[in-house]
Protein backbone atom coordinates (compact mmCIF):
# COMPACT_ATOMS: atom_id res chain seq x y z
CA UNK A 1 0.00 0.00 0.00
CA UNK A 2 1.33 3.47 -0.77
CA UNK A 3 2.27 5.48 2.06
CA UNK A 4 2.19 9.08 2.68
CA UNK A 5 5.43 11.57 2.05
CA UNK A 6 5.39 12.10 5.67
CA UNK A 7 5.23 8.59 6.51
CA UNK A 8 7.79 7.82 4.04
CA UNK A 9 9.82 10.77 5.11
CA UNK A 10 9.78 9.56 9.23
CA UNK A 11 10.68 6.09 8.36
CA UNK A 12 14.20 7.14 6.46
CA UNK A 13 14.71 9.90 9.10
CA UNK A 14 14.53 6.43 11.25
CA UNK A 15 17.12 4.21 9.00
CA UNK A 16 19.52 7.92 8.91
CA UNK A 17 19.41 7.92 12.62
CA UNK A 18 20.23 4.49 13.07
CA UNK A 19 22.74 4.08 10.57
CA UNK A 20 24.67 7.51 12.01
CA UNK A 21 23.23 8.30 14.95
CA UNK A 22 22.01 12.03 13.12
CA UNK A 23 18.69 13.54 14.99
CA UNK A 24 15.83 12.45 13.00
CA UNK A 25 14.28 16.21 13.30
CA UNK A 26 17.47 16.81 10.95
CA UNK A 27 16.23 14.68 7.95
CA UNK A 28 14.75 17.42 6.51
CA UNK A 29 13.52 17.05 2.79
CA UNK A 30 15.43 19.51 0.96
CA UNK A 31 18.34 18.33 2.95
CA UNK A 32 21.34 16.41 0.93
CA UNK A 33 23.18 13.43 2.22
CA UNK A 34 26.77 14.04 1.36
CA UNK A 35 26.48 18.09 1.46
CA UNK A 36 24.01 18.55 4.69
CA UNK A 37 24.08 15.11 6.51
CA UNK A 38 27.66 14.29 5.84
CA UNK A 39 26.94 10.52 4.91
CA UNK A 40 29.06 9.06 2.72
CA UNK A 41 28.28 6.34 -0.06
CA UNK A 42 28.76 3.13 2.03
CA UNK A 43 26.52 4.31 4.72
CA UNK A 44 23.76 5.66 1.54
CA UNK A 45 23.93 2.07 0.31
CA UNK A 46 22.86 1.11 3.89
CA UNK A 47 20.36 3.09 3.85
CA UNK A 48 18.98 1.98 0.48
CA UNK A 49 19.07 -1.34 1.36
CA UNK A 50 17.27 -1.01 4.68
CA UNK A 51 15.12 1.76 2.97
CA UNK A 52 14.23 -1.30 0.30
CA UNK A 53 12.88 -3.89 3.27
CA UNK A 54 10.79 -0.77 4.95
CA UNK A 55 8.95 0.72 2.50
CA UNK A 56 9.15 -2.59 0.42
CA UNK A 57 10.20 -1.67 -3.27
CA UNK A 58 13.44 -2.21 -5.11
CA UNK A 59 16.49 0.88 -5.91
CA UNK A 60 19.13 -0.77 -8.05
CA UNK A 61 22.64 0.36 -7.41
CA UNK A 62 22.80 2.51 -10.67
CA UNK A 63 19.95 4.47 -9.24
CA UNK A 64 21.41 5.56 -6.08
CA UNK A 65 23.55 7.67 -7.33
CA UNK A 66 20.42 10.08 -8.45
CA UNK A 67 19.68 10.02 -5.03
CA UNK A 68 20.80 13.33 -3.57
CA UNK A 69 17.98 14.58 -1.50
CA UNK A 70 15.88 13.31 1.01
CA UNK A 71 13.26 14.58 -1.03
CA UNK A 72 14.64 12.77 -3.70
CA UNK A 73 14.55 8.98 -1.97
CA UNK A 74 11.02 10.18 -0.41
CA UNK A 75 9.93 10.78 -4.59
CA UNK A 76 11.35 7.57 -5.91
CA UNK A 77 10.08 5.27 -3.19
CA UNK A 78 6.42 6.71 -3.71
CA UNK A 79 6.68 6.38 -7.24
CA UNK A 80 8.10 2.62 -6.62
CA UNK A 81 5.36 1.94 -4.09
CA UNK A 82 2.86 3.93 -6.83
CA UNK B 1 33.74 -61.61 -18.69
CA UNK B 2 32.65 -59.55 -15.82
CA UNK B 3 34.53 -56.29 -15.51
CA UNK B 4 37.04 -55.50 -12.59
CA UNK B 5 35.43 -53.31 -9.62
CA UNK B 6 37.25 -50.68 -9.51
CA UNK B 7 39.49 -50.04 -6.09
CA UNK B 8 38.13 -46.84 -4.61
CA UNK B 9 40.17 -44.19 -3.03
CA UNK B 10 40.40 -44.38 0.52
CA UNK B 11 40.35 -40.91 2.62
CA UNK B 12 40.65 -39.94 6.05
CA UNK B 13 37.86 -39.42 8.05
CA UNK B 14 38.01 -35.59 8.58
CA UNK B 15 40.42 -33.23 7.70
CA UNK B 16 41.94 -30.13 10.21
CA UNK B 17 44.13 -27.47 9.39
CA UNK B 18 47.43 -28.25 10.97
CA UNK B 19 49.43 -25.38 10.99
CA UNK B 20 50.13 -21.90 9.41
CA UNK B 21 52.41 -19.46 8.37
CA UNK B 22 52.51 -15.91 6.58
CA UNK B 23 54.59 -13.24 5.30
CA UNK B 24 54.38 -9.74 5.20
CA UNK B 25 56.56 -7.64 3.52
CA UNK B 26 58.82 -5.24 5.18
CA UNK B 27 58.06 -1.99 3.57
CA UNK B 28 55.20 -0.46 5.09
CA UNK B 29 53.20 2.19 2.57
CA UNK B 30 51.25 5.14 4.77
CA UNK B 31 48.12 6.86 3.67
CA UNK B 32 49.61 9.53 3.22
CA UNK B 33 52.50 7.88 0.42
CA UNK B 34 48.72 6.79 -1.47
CA UNK B 35 47.55 10.03 -1.15
CA UNK B 36 51.01 11.27 -3.09
CA UNK B 37 49.34 10.18 -6.21
CA UNK B 38 45.75 10.64 -5.75
CA UNK B 39 43.06 13.34 -4.53
CA UNK B 40 42.60 12.69 -1.28
CA UNK B 41 43.36 12.14 2.36
CA UNK B 42 44.89 9.93 5.40
CA UNK B 43 41.74 10.23 6.89
CA UNK B 44 39.24 10.20 4.08
CA UNK B 45 41.19 6.40 4.14
CA UNK B 46 40.24 5.81 7.62
CA UNK B 47 36.87 6.09 7.35
CA UNK B 48 36.23 4.78 4.20
CA UNK B 49 38.01 1.62 5.05
CA UNK B 50 39.62 1.41 7.95
CA UNK B 51 43.42 1.27 6.53
CA UNK B 52 46.37 2.88 8.05
CA UNK B 53 48.74 1.37 6.18
CA UNK B 54 49.58 -1.92 3.71
CA UNK B 55 52.45 -3.44 2.82
CA UNK B 56 54.01 -3.71 -0.62
CA UNK B 57 56.86 -6.45 -1.35
CA UNK B 58 59.99 -5.19 -3.61
CA UNK B 59 60.03 -5.21 -6.92
CA UNK B 60 62.41 -8.12 -6.56
CA UNK B 61 59.94 -10.27 -4.77
CA UNK B 62 58.10 -12.70 -6.46
CA UNK B 63 54.38 -13.87 -5.77
CA UNK B 64 55.81 -17.49 -5.26
CA UNK B 65 58.39 -16.16 -3.37
CA UNK B 66 56.36 -14.72 -0.50
CA UNK B 67 53.87 -17.87 -0.95
CA UNK B 68 57.55 -20.15 -0.37
CA UNK B 69 57.97 -17.82 2.74
CA UNK B 70 55.05 -18.08 4.28
CA UNK B 71 54.57 -22.19 3.34
CA UNK B 72 57.80 -22.82 5.53
CA UNK B 73 56.48 -21.37 8.45
CA UNK B 74 53.21 -23.78 8.17
CA UNK B 75 55.62 -26.28 7.34
CA UNK B 76 57.31 -25.77 10.38
CA UNK B 77 54.33 -25.41 12.74
CA UNK B 78 52.86 -28.67 11.24
CA UNK B 79 56.30 -30.44 12.39
CA UNK B 80 55.88 -31.71 8.75
CA UNK B 81 58.13 -31.39 5.17
CA UNK B 82 58.01 -30.82 1.75
CA UNK B 83 58.00 -34.46 1.19
CA UNK B 84 54.85 -34.87 3.55
CA UNK B 85 52.88 -32.96 1.21
CA UNK B 86 50.79 -34.33 -1.66
CA UNK B 87 49.52 -31.60 -3.13
CA UNK B 88 50.08 -27.74 -3.30
CA UNK B 89 47.02 -25.45 -4.37
CA UNK B 90 48.04 -21.63 -4.58
CA UNK B 91 45.11 -19.30 -4.58
CA UNK B 92 46.19 -16.31 -6.00
CA UNK B 93 45.19 -13.90 -8.57
CA UNK B 94 48.79 -11.94 -9.45
CA UNK B 95 51.22 -14.57 -10.07
CA UNK B 96 52.52 -12.66 -13.54
CA UNK B 97 51.99 -15.99 -15.66
CA UNK B 98 49.29 -17.66 -17.76
CA UNK B 99 51.43 -20.36 -16.91
CA UNK B 100 52.91 -22.45 -15.83
CA UNK B 101 51.68 -22.37 -12.15
CA UNK B 102 52.87 -20.61 -8.97
CA UNK B 103 51.99 -23.91 -7.12
CA UNK B 104 54.35 -26.49 -9.31
CA UNK B 105 57.33 -23.76 -8.71
CA UNK B 106 56.41 -23.56 -5.07
CA UNK B 107 56.44 -27.50 -4.94
CA UNK B 108 59.62 -27.57 -6.30
CA UNK B 109 61.28 -25.19 -3.89
CA UNK B 110 59.84 -27.21 -0.94
CA UNK B 111 60.82 -30.24 -1.80
CA UNK B 112 57.36 -31.68 -2.33
CA UNK B 113 58.00 -32.93 -5.84
CA UNK B 114 56.67 -34.80 -7.48
CA UNK B 115 53.18 -33.16 -4.86
CA UNK B 116 50.32 -32.56 -7.46
CA UNK B 117 50.04 -28.67 -7.84
CA UNK B 118 47.68 -26.25 -9.30
CA UNK B 119 46.92 -22.49 -9.32
CA UNK B 120 43.22 -21.36 -8.34
CA UNK B 121 41.25 -18.31 -10.26
CA UNK B 122 38.83 -17.34 -6.96
CA UNK B 123 40.31 -14.12 -6.16
CA UNK B 124 39.40 -13.12 -2.55
CA UNK B 125 37.41 -16.28 -1.89
CA UNK B 126 40.69 -17.99 -3.35
CA UNK B 127 42.13 -19.46 0.04
CA UNK B 128 38.61 -20.60 1.63
CA UNK B 129 37.94 -21.82 -1.98
CA UNK B 130 41.28 -23.75 -1.41
CA UNK B 131 40.43 -24.94 1.92
CA UNK B 132 37.38 -26.44 1.04
CA UNK B 133 39.12 -28.41 -1.59
CA UNK B 134 41.92 -29.51 0.37
CA UNK B 135 39.23 -30.99 3.38
CA UNK B 136 37.59 -32.85 0.77
CA UNK B 137 41.02 -34.05 -0.98
CA UNK B 138 42.24 -35.82 2.39
CA UNK B 139 38.86 -37.19 3.05
CA UNK B 140 38.41 -38.16 -0.10
CA UNK B 141 41.84 -40.01 -0.03
CA UNK B 142 43.39 -38.22 -3.37
CA UNK B 143 45.92 -36.68 -0.76
CA UNK B 144 47.17 -37.23 2.60
CA UNK B 145 48.74 -33.60 3.58
CA UNK B 146 47.59 -30.30 1.43
CA UNK B 147 49.14 -27.00 1.36
CA UNK B 148 46.86 -24.40 0.93
CA UNK B 149 48.26 -20.71 0.05
CA UNK B 150 46.90 -17.54 -0.49
CA UNK B 151 49.11 -14.75 -1.87
CA UNK B 152 49.03 -11.56 -3.87
CA UNK B 153 51.09 -8.99 -4.96
CA UNK B 154 48.54 -6.46 -5.51
CA UNK B 155 50.42 -3.43 -5.93
CA UNK B 156 51.45 -4.88 -9.35
CA UNK B 157 48.29 -4.80 -10.39
CA UNK B 158 46.73 -1.52 -8.78
CA UNK B 159 46.42 1.77 -10.55
CA UNK B 160 48.12 4.46 -8.27
CA UNK B 161 46.46 7.13 -9.52
CA UNK B 162 42.52 5.29 -9.35
CA UNK B 163 41.44 7.20 -5.75
CA UNK B 164 38.33 4.34 -5.43
CA UNK B 165 41.20 1.55 -5.32
CA UNK B 166 44.85 2.59 -4.73
CA UNK B 167 44.59 2.81 -1.13
CA UNK B 168 42.46 -0.41 -0.77
CA UNK B 169 45.19 -3.17 -1.44
CA UNK B 170 48.09 -4.89 -0.21
CA UNK B 171 50.94 -7.55 -0.51
CA UNK B 172 51.51 -10.74 1.85
CA UNK B 173 51.01 -14.49 1.85
CA UNK B 174 49.33 -17.21 4.10
CA UNK B 175 49.34 -20.76 4.09
CA UNK B 176 48.12 -23.55 6.09
CA UNK B 177 48.80 -27.63 6.21
CA UNK B 178 45.59 -29.29 5.98
CA UNK B 179 45.83 -32.61 6.96
CA UNK B 180 44.23 -36.12 8.53
CA UNK B 181 42.57 -35.81 11.41
CA UNK B 182 40.21 -38.21 14.14
CA UNK B 183 37.34 -35.32 14.89
CA UNK B 184 35.79 -32.90 12.60
CA UNK B 185 38.20 -30.21 11.96
CA UNK B 186 36.69 -28.27 8.70
CA UNK B 187 32.61 -27.85 8.86
CA UNK B 188 31.09 -27.68 5.32
CA UNK B 189 31.95 -25.36 2.29
CA UNK B 190 29.43 -23.00 1.08
CA UNK B 191 30.29 -21.48 -1.69
CA UNK B 192 28.53 -20.33 -5.15
CA UNK B 193 29.31 -17.77 -8.04
CA UNK B 194 27.47 -14.74 -9.93
CA UNK B 195 28.78 -14.34 -12.63
CA UNK B 196 26.17 -11.86 -13.83
CA UNK B 197 27.93 -9.70 -12.13
CA UNK B 198 30.98 -10.23 -13.37
CA UNK B 199 32.66 -6.65 -14.16
CA UNK B 200 31.86 -5.25 -11.04
CA UNK B 201 35.36 -6.33 -9.49
CA UNK B 202 37.50 -7.40 -12.73
CA UNK B 203 40.90 -6.63 -14.28
CA UNK B 204 40.74 -3.20 -16.57
CA UNK B 205 41.50 -4.83 -20.38
CA UNK B 206 42.41 -8.21 -21.02
CA UNK B 207 45.69 -9.91 -22.05
CA UNK B 208 45.20 -9.66 -25.75
CA UNK B 209 44.64 -6.19 -25.44
CA UNK B 210 47.55 -5.47 -24.07
CA UNK B 211 49.33 -7.67 -26.56
CA UNK B 212 47.61 -5.40 -29.29
CA UNK B 213 49.05 -2.15 -27.25
CA UNK B 214 45.27 -0.65 -27.18
CA UNK B 215 44.92 -0.06 -23.36
CA UNK B 216 47.20 0.40 -20.63
CA UNK B 217 48.69 -1.82 -17.90
CA UNK B 218 45.43 -3.80 -16.77
CA UNK B 219 44.71 -3.12 -13.11
CA UNK B 220 41.61 -3.83 -11.15
CA UNK B 221 38.94 -1.53 -11.04
CA UNK B 222 35.73 -1.59 -8.75
CA UNK B 223 32.68 -0.42 -8.33
CA UNK B 224 32.83 -0.28 -4.51
CA UNK B 225 29.08 0.90 -3.85
CA UNK B 226 27.88 -2.68 -5.31
CA UNK B 227 30.80 -4.61 -3.44
CA UNK B 228 29.43 -3.25 -0.49
CA UNK B 229 25.86 -4.03 -0.69
CA UNK B 230 26.70 -7.55 -2.18
CA UNK B 231 28.83 -8.16 0.27
CA UNK B 232 27.20 -7.09 3.68
CA UNK B 233 23.64 -8.31 2.47
CA UNK B 234 24.37 -11.38 0.13
CA UNK B 235 27.07 -12.42 2.33
CA UNK B 236 26.09 -12.46 5.75
CA UNK B 237 23.04 -14.91 5.08
CA UNK B 238 26.09 -17.52 3.75
CA UNK B 239 28.76 -17.08 6.95
CA UNK B 240 25.17 -17.75 8.82
CA UNK B 241 24.42 -20.78 6.59
CA UNK B 242 28.33 -22.42 7.06
CA UNK B 243 27.62 -21.52 11.13
CA UNK B 244 24.52 -23.88 10.53
CA UNK B 245 25.95 -26.66 8.40
CA UNK B 246 29.23 -26.90 11.12
CA UNK B 247 26.33 -27.16 13.87
CA UNK B 248 27.77 -24.14 15.62
CA UNK B 249 26.06 -21.19 17.23
CA UNK B 250 27.34 -17.41 16.54
CA UNK B 251 27.84 -18.02 20.50
CA UNK B 252 30.46 -21.01 19.86
CA UNK B 253 32.81 -18.79 17.99
CA UNK B 254 36.50 -18.36 18.89
CA UNK B 255 36.51 -15.75 16.12
CA UNK B 256 35.22 -14.35 13.13
CA UNK B 257 37.50 -14.25 10.07
CA UNK B 258 35.91 -12.50 7.13
CA UNK B 259 38.11 -11.65 3.72
CA UNK B 260 39.76 -7.94 4.74
CA UNK B 261 38.29 -6.14 2.43
CA UNK B 262 37.03 -3.34 4.34
CA UNK B 263 36.28 -2.97 7.90
CA UNK B 264 33.24 -1.21 7.16
CA UNK B 265 32.01 -4.30 5.24
CA UNK B 266 33.17 -6.11 8.13
CA UNK B 267 31.38 -3.63 10.68
CA UNK B 268 28.23 -4.28 8.78
CA UNK B 269 28.24 -7.88 8.37
CA UNK B 270 28.98 -8.06 11.91
CA UNK B 271 25.89 -6.35 12.67
CA UNK B 272 23.88 -8.31 10.46
CA UNK B 273 24.85 -11.92 11.82
CA UNK B 274 23.95 -10.86 15.10
CA UNK B 275 27.25 -12.00 16.56
CA UNK B 276 27.60 -11.55 20.47
CA UNK B 277 30.17 -9.35 21.59
CA UNK B 278 32.33 -11.78 23.07
CA UNK B 279 33.53 -13.10 19.64
CA UNK B 280 37.08 -11.61 18.45
CA UNK B 281 36.36 -9.97 14.60
CA UNK B 282 39.35 -10.17 12.70
CA UNK B 283 41.03 -6.32 11.70
CA UNK B 284 44.30 -7.11 10.05
CA UNK B 285 42.99 -4.73 7.11
CA UNK B 286 44.28 -1.85 9.47
CA UNK B 287 47.67 -2.63 9.26
CA UNK B 288 47.32 -4.95 5.90
CA UNK B 289 45.37 -3.28 3.10
CA UNK B 290 43.02 -5.71 1.62
CA UNK B 291 45.38 -8.64 0.50
CA UNK B 292 42.78 -10.57 -1.05
CA UNK B 293 43.53 -14.84 -1.20
CA UNK B 294 45.96 -13.58 1.32
CA UNK B 295 44.17 -11.59 3.40
CA UNK B 296 42.04 -14.71 5.95
CA UNK B 297 44.87 -16.61 6.46
CA UNK B 298 47.05 -13.18 7.64
CA UNK B 299 44.34 -12.83 9.92
CA UNK B 300 44.05 -15.52 11.41
CA UNK B 301 47.96 -16.15 12.10
CA UNK B 302 47.90 -12.41 13.87
CA UNK B 303 45.17 -13.79 15.34
CA UNK B 304 46.94 -16.36 17.17
CA UNK B 305 50.50 -14.99 17.01
CA UNK B 306 48.86 -11.98 19.58
CA UNK B 307 46.66 -14.62 21.50
CA UNK B 308 43.46 -13.10 20.33
CA UNK B 309 42.65 -16.47 19.47
CA UNK B 310 43.72 -19.51 21.10
CA UNK B 311 44.38 -23.19 19.08
CA UNK B 312 41.76 -25.51 19.25
CA UNK B 313 38.69 -22.41 19.14
CA UNK B 314 36.16 -22.24 16.37
CA UNK B 315 37.31 -19.48 13.56
CA UNK B 316 34.15 -18.58 10.61
CA UNK B 317 36.25 -17.56 7.82
CA UNK B 318 34.47 -16.14 4.42
CA UNK B 319 35.95 -15.55 1.03
CA UNK B 320 34.28 -13.04 -0.82
CA UNK B 321 35.13 -11.52 -4.59
CA UNK B 322 35.81 -10.99 -7.73
CA UNK B 323 33.46 -13.49 -10.28
CA UNK B 324 31.37 -12.75 -8.26
CA UNK B 325 32.52 -15.70 -5.92
CA UNK B 326 32.49 -16.79 -2.64
CA UNK B 327 33.08 -19.63 0.22
CA UNK B 328 33.04 -19.76 3.65
CA UNK B 329 33.40 -22.70 6.10
CA UNK B 330 34.02 -23.18 10.16
CA UNK B 331 37.57 -24.27 11.02
CA UNK B 332 39.43 -25.39 14.24
CA UNK B 333 42.39 -23.06 14.95
CA UNK B 334 45.18 -25.02 14.34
Amino acid sequence: MAQTEQEILDGIAELVNEETGLPKESVELDKSFTDDLDIDSLSMTSIVVQAEDKFGVKIPDDDIKNLRTVRDVVGYVQGAQG
Amino acid sequence: MTTPQITPPQGAAHARLVGIGAYRPERVVTNDEICERIDSTDQWIRERSGIESRRFADPDVSVTDMAEAASREALERAELTGADIDAVIVATVTHPYQTPSSAALLAHRLDATPAAAFDISAACAGYCHGVGLASDMVRGGSARNVLVVGVEKLSDFTDPTDRSTAFIFGDGAGAVVIGPSDVPGIGPTLWGSDGSAWDVISQKHSWIDVRDHTTEWPALRMAGQSVFRWAVWQMAPVARKAMEAAGIEPGDLAAFIPHQANNRITDAMVKQLGLPEHVPVARDIVTTGNTSAASIPLAMHRMLDDGTVAPGGLALQIGFGAGLVYAAQVVVVP
